[in-house]
Parts: C-alpha cells; structure tokens; sequence
C-alpha cells in the first residue's frame, strides 16, 4: 500500500564539536515517515534520540544528509519560511509543557493562531473548541500557575493543535507527569491523532507510549537500530488505572 | 539555490502591533518586582538630571527678576556665578557628574535586560516554535524596556523637579516659584524623560539581539 511519507530523513549525519573534540551524535540515519501515523522514537540517553528529533522538527540542521517534510528540503528554507512552517506544519509539545507563564490558557492556544494572521475572534472561538477537546472548558481563563502539570500539557495539546498542523512533535510529553496522568496523556495524545489525522512523532523514554504507537524506532549509538510495527512489538504493556 | 514558490511553504507570519503592545505590557505587569528594580536605577538617575535642570531654571528665574540680590543669595546657595553672568548654566564639575550618572544606569539596564533575556531563554524559544520570526521578539523587548523607559524616566523626572522646586522654595521663599518661567520647567521636565526612555531603550538594544537571535531548540533546554 502506497503510503505518502510526511518525514523522510535521508543519510543524515550530525556532528557537533566540543571544544576539540568531536561528538557524532547522528551516523547515517534513514527514515520514513508515513502521514497519519504515530510514531514513538525511543533510545537511551545519549543514543541520539533528541538529535534525530531536532532535525525532524527543522529545529537544527544536519551536518551530512537531508530532511524533506512534506517532500520539501527544510535546509533549503529561508527564515520566513522556515517560521511558516513551525506555525503552520507542525505543532510542538515540550517535556516541560513551555506554557507561556503570563498568558492565559486560552491567549496561550491563540497565539499561534495569532501568528498565522487569524483574526481575534475566530481565534478566541477556535481555542475554546480546542480547550473543550482536550477537556479545560472551565479553565481558559486560568494562568499556568493556576494549573496543574497535566492541565498545562493539555493546553499545550491544545495549543499544537491550533493552526491544524499536519506533524506533532512531542518531546518527552509525559517526563514531567506521574503515571496515570501520563497515561490520560498519551490516549488524548491517540485520540487527537486518529480524529484529526496528525501524524504524530514523540521522542521518549517512556514505554507507556509502545501501547499507542503504530511504528516504534529504536535508536541506539546515532543509528537506528530497529524500526518494529504495532504487531511486532516485543514488548506489551499493560493499562495503568487507578485502583478503586 | 533554488526559491520555494509551490503552496507547499509560504511565508507569511505577523505579530500586530497592538498585540506586541499586549503582551509587552503583560510581561511588565508579571515581573513587576524584576522591573521595578531596572526602572528604579533610571528614575534615580533621571530625578539627579531633572533636579539639576529645574534647578538651574530657577536660579534663571530669579537672575531674571534684575534684582542684585538674588545673585549674592545664588552664589551663597552654591550655584556657579561669575558677577557678568545673566544667566545660570551647569558647570562642567555638574555636566560631568550627570553623565557619569546616566552611563552607570545605562550600564545597570543593560544587566538587567541581559539577565532578563537568560531568564526568559524557555519562553523565547517556545515562541520561536510557535513561528514567532527573530524581529517579533525584538520588538517585545524593544516596547517593554520603552514602557520601563516611559515610566521610570517620567516618574524620576517629576519627582527631581518636585524635590528642586520645594529645596528652592525652602531656600529663596515664594520668589523663586513666583519669578520661574513654567516654559522651562516644562522642557527641562521633558528633556529628562526623553532622555530618561532613551537611555532605556539604548540599554536594551544589545539584550534584545541576543534574544531575538536566540534558537527555537533552547526551548527544549533542560536546566540541571
């Protein structure tokens, strides 16, 4: 079956230089991603996991190699473009939600919005919608310090969502939660992905996620390792619930 | 190199000005302790200046009354008059001083606004993500320390001018208001603020080059 591939990562090498010394962080990955997907990639610290997904995002520049998203060179834009597509194509979640502190829940999800040229009332209208899908209807108006760690990484979600990007990029979204609200996480994270059909790729350490995932890449040593398909995974999880 | 022009990527990305002005005014309102304390150097050294000018607007005022003996009191008072001067200026002892004054808290902004911009590296990177461009950002923290500017400056302006008019008052009696051209008073007032908000805005020149240059991937930084 034809997939169309939102990622391609083709031979791509990143070295970076410390001091005198050399750090090859990535040695030659190729990958494909397929739209509409949920992709997990996973490796220890050090592997060369957050490297990967920094290219992914058009967050940094490969030394050797190229990132096409959406079959375009992202090494080829210019800073316009390349702000366009950090509004536009894709939508960021950070470990440490990054919700800015002196905007409410609601000017946080507008603020994209608000980037890409959305008149306010159609923003503050279309953030409410978004508020309500990830269940904080009642707390727009709520400043970060208001909320709690799973409530700021749902505006967060929320906030991705807001220009309706094509590729969520999720850096370790459940690092800084417990359990079950990470848990409660990663099914909002599914269930936004398989209703709006955002491809979503997450770098994590967390093997709640295997669950969810429909590709899971294995990074090991700046390479990767193995690439293993919802039916292969070797490992199963079980559900985390709260015990009544 | 090859231009994209397909629909695939665009370019267009705004920050309205009444939405920068929003937010700039917010991030002031949230950190006002951290504000306060750059705008509390600037109003300090402001007033210094303010205080000088109407100072030597009154001694003008008085010399202007043509009466001799406002001039022996002048003198008496420390203002700097040789017996054929029609008018007060500053000596260069009190020029100097004031510049140096300045230059001290313009040096003090520029700290402040550097450690501010270290500070904020979380919030600047997230909104680079966001698709903020590099000049969105710059703009921020060009109307923030213009807003700082405004205030300090006006405040430390007007409480020189307040603190010269009433030691002057103390000191010559209701002449020395009485004989003042508000013309000048007004205009030295003024001069100090303008000054005051460029100074502030001078100081923050560099921080918010560092800011705006800073990259989306710092949002990502983890603090140990």
């Amino acid at each position: 079956m034809e997939t169309s591939h939102i990622v391609r990562v083709s031979n791509v090498t990143k070295t970076f230089r410390l001091g005198k010394i050399e750090v090859s962080a990535l040695k030659g990955v190729d990958l494909e991603i397929g739209t509409g997907k949920y992709i997990s990639i996973m490796g220890p610290s050090g592997s060369g996991k957050t490297t990967l997904f920094n290219m992914i995002g058009g967050l940094d520049k490969p030394t050797t190699g190229k990132v096409f998203i959406d079959e375009v060179d992202i090494s080829q834009l210019d800073a316009y473009e390349l702000a366009w597509l950090r509004c536009r194509k894709i939508g960021y979640i950070f470990q440490t939600f990054n919700i800015i502190q002196v905007m409410t829940a609601l000017e946080n999800v507008t603020l994209p919005m608000i980037f890409a040229g959305v008149n306010n009332d159609a923003a503050v209208e279309k953030g409410i919608k978004l508020l309500q899908l990830v269940g904080l209807e009642d707390r727009f108006r709520h400043k970060p310090f208001e909320l709690s760690g799973g409530q700021q990484q749902r505006v967060a979600i929320a906030r991705a969502l807001a220009n309706d990007p094509a590729i969520i990029l999720a850096d370790e979204p459940t690092g800084n939660l417990d359990l079950i609200t990470g848990e409660e996480i990663i099914k909002l994270l599914k269930k936004l992905s398989v209703d709006r059909g955002v491809t979503v790729i997450s770098a994590t350490h967390d093997i709640k996620m295997l669950n969810v995932s429909d590709q899971v890449v294995w990074i090991r040593d700046g390479r990767v390792d193995k690439i293993e398909n919802r039916d292969e995974l070797s490992i199963s999880i079980g559900q985390v619930e709260i015990r009544k | 190199m090859s231009r994209i022009d397909d629909s695939r990527v665009k370019r267009q990305v705004v920050l309205p000005f009444a939405k920068s002005l929003e937010i700039a005014y917010q991030n002031i309102r949230v950190r006002f302790f951290r504000s306060l304390i750059t705008t509390l150097s600037l109003l300090l050294a402001v007033s210094f200046l303010s205080f000088v000018r109407v100072s030597t607007d009154v001694a003008n005022g008085l010399l202007g009354t043509g009466d001799p003996a406002w001039r022996e009191q002048l003198i008496q008072a420390g203002y700097d008059l040789s017996p054929e001067d029609t008018s007060a200026g500053s000596s260069p002892k009190q020029r100097w001083i004031i510049i140096l004054s300045l230059a001290v808290c313009t040096v003090g902004i520029i700290n402040a606004q550097l450690m501010a911009v270290t500070e904020r590296f979380r919030e600047i990177g997230t909104m680079k993500c966001l698709g903020a461009l590099d000049r969105f950002i710059l703009r921020l923290f060009v109307l923030e320390a213009g807003m700082q500017g405004v205030a300090g400056a006006g405040a430390g302006a007007l409480i020189g001018g307040a603190v010269a008019l009433a030691s002057a008052l103390a000191r010559f009696g209701t002449a020395a208001i009485s004989s003042l051209l508000w013309i000048d008073v007004t205009g030295s007032i003024g001069a100090a603020t303008g000054i005051g908000c460029f100074l502030s805005l001078l100081g923050v020149l560099y921080p918010a080059y560092v800011a705006a240059k800073m990259q989306p991937v710092e949002a990502m930084r983890i603090e140990q």
